[in-house]
């Protein structure tokens, strides 16, 4: 294995086997992924903050284990990009927002203990919309990302830092957070990889809080497989989170190397094809499912008939929720405050003053959507009906999976739009997530590949696979054939096809 | 609308002439869990600022609660023993209002899914007529967290209008609550603030011996907020009510009633109408004033809370949790008063004072029920009240009483001693033996000494020694006092008076 600017390329699977070996060392992986930041990020905006001396350190923990004979762990020594929502004692985490500029957490999210623990390198946080709401990272209140294939075009989002990471090779693993399609959007529109996890299969200890009946923190990296070891990493039951599901954790590492869909039926869903998706889109899902087919797979159009609605429920439920986990940014025990100096304010003045300040136009506009949702006499029209939308999503869902083990559609209508082509227009923003909403209605896991470039723009498109909760293995089996056989129709993966930058 | 001095303009009587009252009470008891609602920090009482928490209680970002299960288990049992109905199935609710002692500026508690509802509490009331039951309705019993304390620093009132700045103390941030609530209590007429007091009173007892909570109204582990409203007659529609908070004794909800009472009726006889409104009640001047207008239409915007799994308690844990309840209060107040055989008005003496678990105690260390009581209700109450404690916050156990009446039984202190040795415990110096030694007390038994005080008393008062003598027995008393005070007290009073009679060759 050669050294130098080769190791940003190697997958994580292939940089792990490399520093067990003792072919390379942690400390020259990460230092090599620490310079790729340094020349690319200028442009690429992918870190809010970096943590050259923390990594380094991790780095070298690998090593003198390693030097100890100690038996490392799958991932121990392979860099990883932390979406700033998850905390990490002394670390900032600002969420993307002003209004936690300069908070540094005094403890690690469970997600990021569990990362510590395996040997994974924390290289720093990355970029986001602010408190993940936002569908291009443009909503960062510390400027965009920009999409490494296109640097005028968006990353997705909220989680665009973590999918333009991996694109860029600054790092092979990243973290991303899914409310509404927050990991799988990002890398649908990057040509990377990216899973929401069943709800439940990944603790939400210390991941800041958007809409928590629907926030899931998942895997991020450019293969199926790195993706899968990343999974196996952080998933598991956490006491500290009282919606984590205590149950086994799928096998989602074997089932990626098993890779095998023969006799598998694959559910088409009918409502998220047609009009509205990019010709360029369509074309290339319509290629997947031929290869699937040709993989053996029987693949059969499902009706889901509710999930139209699935927009406009989420839409009520998201806003609620955060109203509320949004109250607690107030100036008075951490982050901003402002105006205190000025006359001889009240507290509400200070804290109308700071969130004033703080919060940037889109979560203002959430917060204020969420308030009226609540308010007694519009909460059974509004909060109450989004509910019960809820739930006959969950039930399309479970009656697809009666018929199909998995359904694909599209991930995102579109591939990477021009930074500020939505900005002004919050509805045109909001139907990016229209294919990746209902799984996080139904709490059910997702995953988004890509299947190609788009033909008349040259972007990647993603496919989007789900299964029924508590199946995630499925995600990967059924991504990893297909990954394999697009694979060796390209001879190459598709990123080497990006800018060099 | 401020009338100081409703008194004044109404006596008690004249309001119960024109006003019939309805309660509401919610009763908010601190549970003695070792760890907080949701988070697994200490609850000790009196640590110092801030230092009893977490990012959890703290409501850090990212931090996330999860339930305490001994929390539950006592909600449930508070449940069962008010004779309530436990959910099969219920959740938490956020409740959302911006304040600076509630660190996630919303309240984690349960809305329109209490864990405990329907139930009941019958309580005792002394009246015109004798020893009267009332039922008091709960509504339901539901569990929640505490906020933190804020202390508002500068400015005349202590209160947050007005101060230069304000300091908050997330130390009870987090600590389990359980409020109860009742449904409105009519019925009760001229009896409604003794109604509540017996309420407070009987609640707090079933509490205590739940073992759930230390019920010490004046740390605020439980904290009484009174609803009164008045209406002209029992068959008008509910009258506005006020909310009176700061009830932080049982005498104060006593007080504290009746006050509003006779002022609403004021209010209302002199044609204006109530505000509904918070009140704080004053026990120091003994009137409420009026604190943040309170509507209807405040919206504290409840929904389910996400964070969290709904509880579904299984049907067998709660039988198995009514099982092993204590005895319950009504029925061990039934079973002492009978093996005591003391009138009702005895008994309600000893459950209002909220000694009953003390004379019990005491009487199973071997002292009489009637000494016992005595001691209890008389000595040692008035100095509960002298110091603002509650009786079992007094330094004496019942051992330490039962073993004062015991000396008193076996001749070697009176009763005038034995006072002097329960002042001794209780200002520390130890053991009823350890003060007795101490400071010399005891009552002198040795007739020697008697019988020379007693002459040095006789020759002192020859006309008194010569009425004795005649048979005007009545007389001995001045000799016998003249002997008491000559020994300081220390004899005992029958002995002198036998010896005395004995000496003069009289018979009683």
């Amino acid at each position: 294995m050669s050294l130098g600017a080769d190791l940003i390329r190697f997958t994580a699977s292939e940089t792990a086997a490399a520093i067990s070996a003792g072919e390379v060392s942690a400390v020259e992986v990460a230092q090599a992924h620490l310079d790729r930041i340094a020349a690319v990020d200028g442009r690429v905006h992918a870190f809010l903050h970096v943590d050259t001396e923390g990594a380094l350190e991790a780095a070298a923990a690998v090593d003198a284990s390693r030097a100890a004979g100690e038996r490392l762990s799958p991932l121990a020594g392979v860099p990883l990009a932390l979406k700033d929502v998850l905390t990490q004692r002394g670390i900032p985490t600002t969420c993307g927002s002003r209004i936690l500029e300069g908070w540094r957490p005094p403890y690690d999210s469970t997600v990021t203990a569990r990362l510590k623990a395996a040997g994974v390198v924390i290289l720093g946080k990355t970029n986001m919309d602010e408190f993940a709401m936002g569908s291009s990272t443009e909503h960062s209140a510390y400027g965009p990302t920009h999409n490494p294939w296109d640097l005028d075009r968006i990353p997705g989002g909220s989680g665009g830092g973590s999918a333009a990471a991996l694109a860029a090779f600054e790092a092979p693993l990243a973290i991303g957070t899914d409310t509404g399609g927050s990991i799988r959007q990002p890398a649908a529109v990057t040509g990377t990889v990216g899973v929401k996890p069943t709800y439940g299969g990944v603790s939400r200890f210390g991941l800041v809080a958007l809409a928590s009946s629907l926030d899931q923190a998942g895997p991020c990296a450019r293969t199926v497989l790195d993706t899968a070891l990343l999974h196996a990493t952080i998933a598991g039951h956490d006491p500290l989170d009282s919606t984590s599901a205590d149950v086994p954790v799928p096998d989602v590492v074997a089932a990626a190397l098993r890779a095998d869909v023969r006799g598998m039926r694959i559910g088409v869903v009918k409502e998220l094809s047609g009009e509205g998706y990019q010709a360029g889109v369509r074309q290339r899902f319509d290629e997947s499912v031929a290869i699937l087919t040709e993989l053996g797979a029987e693949v059969v159009e499902v009706a889901c008939p509710n999930f139209p609605y699935a927009l406009a429920a989420y839409y009520l439920i998201l806003p609620s929720e955060a109203s509320s986990n949004l109250a607690k940014f107030d100036g008075v025990r951490f982050g901003l405050r402002v105006g205190e100096d000025d006359g001889s304010p009240s507290i509400e003045q200070v804290m109308g003053r700071t969130r004033a300040a703080g919060f940037g136009p889109e979560v203002i506009r959430r917060i204020m959507l969420g308030t009226y949702a609540l308010s007694s006499g519009y909460y059974d029209a509004y909060y109450g009906q989004a509910q019960k939308v809820r739930t006959l999503i969950a039930r399309d869902f479970a009656a697809a999976f009666e018929k199909v083990d998995v359904l694909i559609s599209p991930t995102a209508p579109t591939t990477a739009f021009k930074l500020g082509e939505k900005l002004d227009d919050p509805v045109a923003m909001y139907l990016n997530d229209i294919a990746t909403i209902p799984a996080n209605l139904a709490g059910t896991p997702g995953m988004s590949l890509p299947v190609g470039l788009a033909p008349e723009d040259g972007l990647p498109v993603g496919l989007q696979i789900m299964a029924p909760a508590m199946a995630d293995d499925r995600l990967y089996n059924v991504g990893a054939a297909l990954e394999a056989a697009l694979l060796r129709q390209w001879g190459h993966p598709i990123l080497q096809e990006a800018p060099s930058l | 609308m401020s009338i100081t001095t409703p008194e004044a303009v109404l006596t008690y009587d004249e309001v119960m002439a024109n006003f019939d009252p309805v309660l509401g009470l919610e009763v908010h008891v601190e549970l003695g869990t070792n760890t907080k609602m949701f988070c697994g920090c200490p609850t000790e009482f009196g640590a110092d600022p801030n230092t009893q928490v977490c990012p959890t209680c703290l409501g850090l970002p990212g931090s996330l609660p999860v339930v305490n299960a001994v929390a539950v288990e006592s909600a449930i049992r508070i449940g069962l023993a008010l004779n309530c109905s436990i959910a099969e199935w219920c959740r938490f609710a956020r409740k959302n209002y911006f304040y600076p002692d509630m660190p996630k500026n919303f309240q984690t508690s349960q809305y329109d899914e209490p864990i405990c509802f329907e139930g009941y509490l019958d309580v005792e009331v002394e009246t015109d007529e004798g020893m009267r039951t009332f039922r008091v309705e709960i509504e339901r019993a539901h569990m929640e967290e505490d906020t933190g304390k804020t202390s508002h620093q500068g400015g005349a009132t202590g209160r947050i209008h007005g101060a230069d700045y304000s300091l908050v103390d997330y130390n009870r941030a987090g600590i389990p609550l359980i409020e109860i609530v009742t449904k409105p209590v009519a019925g009760t007429g001229k009896y409604a603030p003794q109604v509540a007091k017996a309420y407070v009173a009987a609640l707090r007892e079933l509490l205590r011996g739940l073992g759930v909570s230390d019920v010490k109204m004046e740390q605020g582990s439980l904290r009484c907020d009174a609803n009164i409203s008045l209406r002209r007659s029992p068959s008008d529609p509910l009258g506005t009510r006020t909310e009176t908070k700061n009830v932080n004794s049982l005498r104060s909800v006593e007080r504290a009633i009746r006050y509003e009472m006779t002022r609403q009726a004021a209010v209302l006889q002199s044609g204006a109408k109530v505000t509904q409104e918070t009140r704080h009640w004053h026990e120091d001047t003994g009137v409420t004033t009026s604190g943040r207008e309170k509507s209807d239409a405040e919206d504290y915007r409840y929904f389910p809370e996400p964070d969290l799994v709904p509880i579904a308690p299984s049907r067998e844990w709660v039988e198995e949790l009514r099982a092993a309840l204590p005895e319950n209060p009504a029925v061990r107040r039934a079973r002492v008063q009978s093996s005591w055989g003391i009138s009702d008005f005895d008994m309600a003496a000893v459950v209002n004072s909220g000694a009953l678990d003390l004379v019990e105690a005491t009487v199973a260390e071997g002292a009489d029920q009637a000494a016992a009581r005595k001691w209890w209700l008389s000595e040692l109450a008035r100095t509960a009240n002298e110091r603002g404690v509650e009786l079992i916050d007094l330094p004496i156990t019942p051992a330490d009483v039962a073993r004062v009446e015991a000396l008193v039984v076996a001749g070697t202190l009176n009763d005038k001693i034995a006072r002097q040795v329960i002042e001794g415990v209780l200002a520390g110096e130890g053991s009823p033996d350890d003060v007795v030694a101490g400071r010399g007390l005891g009552v002198v038994s040795d007739d020697g000494p008697l019988l020379a005080a007693i002459d040095e008393a006789l020759a002192a008062s020859p006309d008194v020694a010569e009425k004795i003598r005649s048979g005007k027995v009545a007389a001995a008393g001045a000799i016998v006092g003249a002997v008491m005070k000559s020994t300081r007290g220390q004899a005992d009073a029958g002995r002198v008076r036998a010896l005395l009679l004995e000496r003069l060759g009289v018979a009683e």
